[in-house]
């Protein structure tokens, strides 16, 4: 069990230690220029160098990135409940939420931007929201509507409430659906905030740390802010796969 | 002996693309207090209707379900009822799927309190060993026992069974009939149950009743005035032979089909 454990740990990082290498090894050889292709080794400079913004606007991309899941949660989940148990409010919300979800999000952020002036956390939130909810709202409509009968009537024929069936059947029965959703939504509020951050740049977010590498053709800081980028996007995939462990666990049936 | 279960003119119809589909027409049926009946009749003729109209899960069109001198309108905590598919719940251990029914029906009984009554029944299933374990790690016949197990846990005047053995293998199923005796000697329950295997409605009932074809009418009943619990060889018994052959013939009929046996139609105990 050590020994695996161990293997869990090192398989990755020697991984992650050759893909460096080769990187590295391939900007020396092919003798690209810094403006062409950054080499790790020129990116670990611009990293401390810039550390406490990379901190910093780190930290607003991450929180303005979970806040606008966390809405898209609720949001998402609410609406997903509704068109799980009514097939009138079903019939009426999909076709609006996948015209809604086909708009591309790079478009909508002018629009956004334009129309709340200013109000840049929120600007950012949102855009994080509206490209994430779909996924989650459909998922956890899909889990309450493929509730094979039965398992309501379990409870149902000894007259408990709706809320009550919800509560015990439903939403548990809905989880390991929800956390795959929950996974895609995550990638993709992310990939919102930075959308916000870059298209329109408002002095917060690592998109703009990005953009400002951009303007003063830093190419290093640029290769930086695209690995911080990857690092909070693991982290956030990570957090939502130790959620799921921990409330959907249930649900994996691979031998222990 | 009173009656538990009274179904007195029940007609019910679904409504379809095509119009209303009827599925039951006229039915009665009725089931004494402590008893066992046994519903045979072709596929799609309306049986799983008629336990979700008993449960109070629907309502017929006409005619009226009475329980317990009481009619039928909403569910009630006093059914129990088990499936073809045991539907246990995979985030649950066997002892909480088991214990489910007492957070609804007796939310205020202690924990330890619910917690006994569930593992005395999963004892007399011979379950105990498998309290603690997921649904996913017990095989098909042992989850059937412990949804049997939920479906009684909360001491319900009847037990509604719908085809609960029938995706199960012949010896295991046979296992299963010698449990539902080996139940009914221990619980008070009076049981209803759907089934499409003859040998079993035979072997487990007191009467049996063939219903037709859709929409499905009583088409005949048998009374098995037998006492439990049952050897499993009662249903070699030339007597149980017979009653099988009687019952063969009924469901031909039911399906529109001569019967097997000639001469076998008119039988003295045709239904009323
Ligand atoms: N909710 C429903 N809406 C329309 N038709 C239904 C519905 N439920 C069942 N039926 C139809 O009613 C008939 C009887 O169904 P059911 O009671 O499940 O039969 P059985 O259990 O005897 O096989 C079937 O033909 C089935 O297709
Ligand atoms: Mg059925």
């Amino acid at each position: 069990m050590k020994m695996q454990n161990a293997r869990k740990v090192m398989v990755p990082l020697a991984a992650i230690a050759i893909f460096l290498l080769a990187w590295e090894w391939l900007v020396w050889f092919m003798g690209w220029p810094r403006y062409k292709m950054a080499a790790p080794s020129d990116i670990w400079p611009a990293f401390w160098r810039f550390r406490h913004m990379f901190l910093e606007y780190g930290w607003q991309t991450l929180w303005r990135t979970v806040a606008g899941l966390g809405l898209a949660v609720v949001v998402g989940t609410a609406f997903g409940m509704l068109m799980g148990f009514s097939r009138t409010l079903r019939d009426a919300f999909y076709p609006l939420l996948v015209g809604f979800n086909a708009v591309p999000k790079a478009t909508v952020v002018p629009v956004i931007a334009l129309m709340f002036v200013g109000q840049h956390d929120f600007n950012t939130i949102l855009i994080a929201f509206m490209i994430s909810f779909f996924p989650i709202s459909v998922s956890v409509a899909i889990g309450l509507s493929t509730l094979e009968p039965e398992y309501r009537d379990i409870l149902r024929s000894l007259g408990a409430s709706k809320f009550t069936i919800f509560w015990k059947i439903a939403l548990p029965k809905t989880l390991p659906e929800f956390f795959g959703a929950l996974k895609v939504a995550a990638t993709l509020a992310f990939i919102g905030t930075n959308l916000m951050e870059i298209v329109e740049p408002h002095g917060r977010g690592l998109g703009h740390l990005f953009d400002s590498g951009k303007i003063s053709a830093d190419y290093p800081l640029m290769f930086a802010v695209l690995i911080a980028l990857a690092f909070l996007g693991i982290l956030l995939y990570y957090a939502v796969v130790v959620l799921e462990r921990i409330f959907a666990g249930w649900a994996d049936r691979s031998p222990a | 002996m009173t009656n538990l279960i009274e179904i007195k003119g029940v007609t019910h119809a679904y409504p379809t693309a095509d119009g209303p589909l009827p599925v039951l027409d006229d039915l009665n049926i009725s089931i004494p207090e402590g008893s066992f009946c046994a519903v045979v009749g072709p596929s799609g003729c309306g049986k799983s209707t008629l336990t979700r109209l008993i449960a109070g899960l629907m309502f017929p069109d006409k005619g009226e379900v009475w329980l317990h001198g009481e009619r039928v309108r909403s569910p009630r905590s006093t059914v129990g009822m088990a499936f073809q598919n045991p539907v246990l719940l995979e985030w649950r251990t066997i002892l909480q799927n088991v214990m489910l029914p007492l957070e609804i029906v007796a939310p205020r009984m202690p924990r330890a309190q619910k917690e006994d009554r569930a593992r005395s029944l999963l004892a007399l299933v011979g379950l105990e060993g498998f309290a603690d374990k997921r649904p996913s790690e017990l095989s098909g016949g042992m989850r059937q026992r412990a949804s049997l197990c939920r479906a009684i846990v909360h001491k319900p005047e009847i037990l509604i069974m719908d085809e609960p053995f029938g995706a199960l293998d012949a010896f295991t199923r046979e296992d299963l009939w010698q449990l539902m005796h080996k139940l009914r000697a221990e619980e008070p329950f009076t049981a209803l149950l759907i089934t499409h295997d003859l040998r079993e409605s035979v072997y487990l009932a007191d009467q049996v009743i063939v219903l037709s074809g859709r929409p499905a009418r009583t088409q005949y009943r048998l009374d098995i005035p037998l006492p439990g619990p049952r050897p499993l060889s009662m249903i070699y018994t030339p007597q149980a032979v017979e009653w099988l052959a009687i019952l063969r013939d009924q469901i031909e009929i039911a399906q529109g089909r001569a019967p097997v046996r000639s001469g076998a139609v008119q039988s003295q105990e045709a239904a009323q």
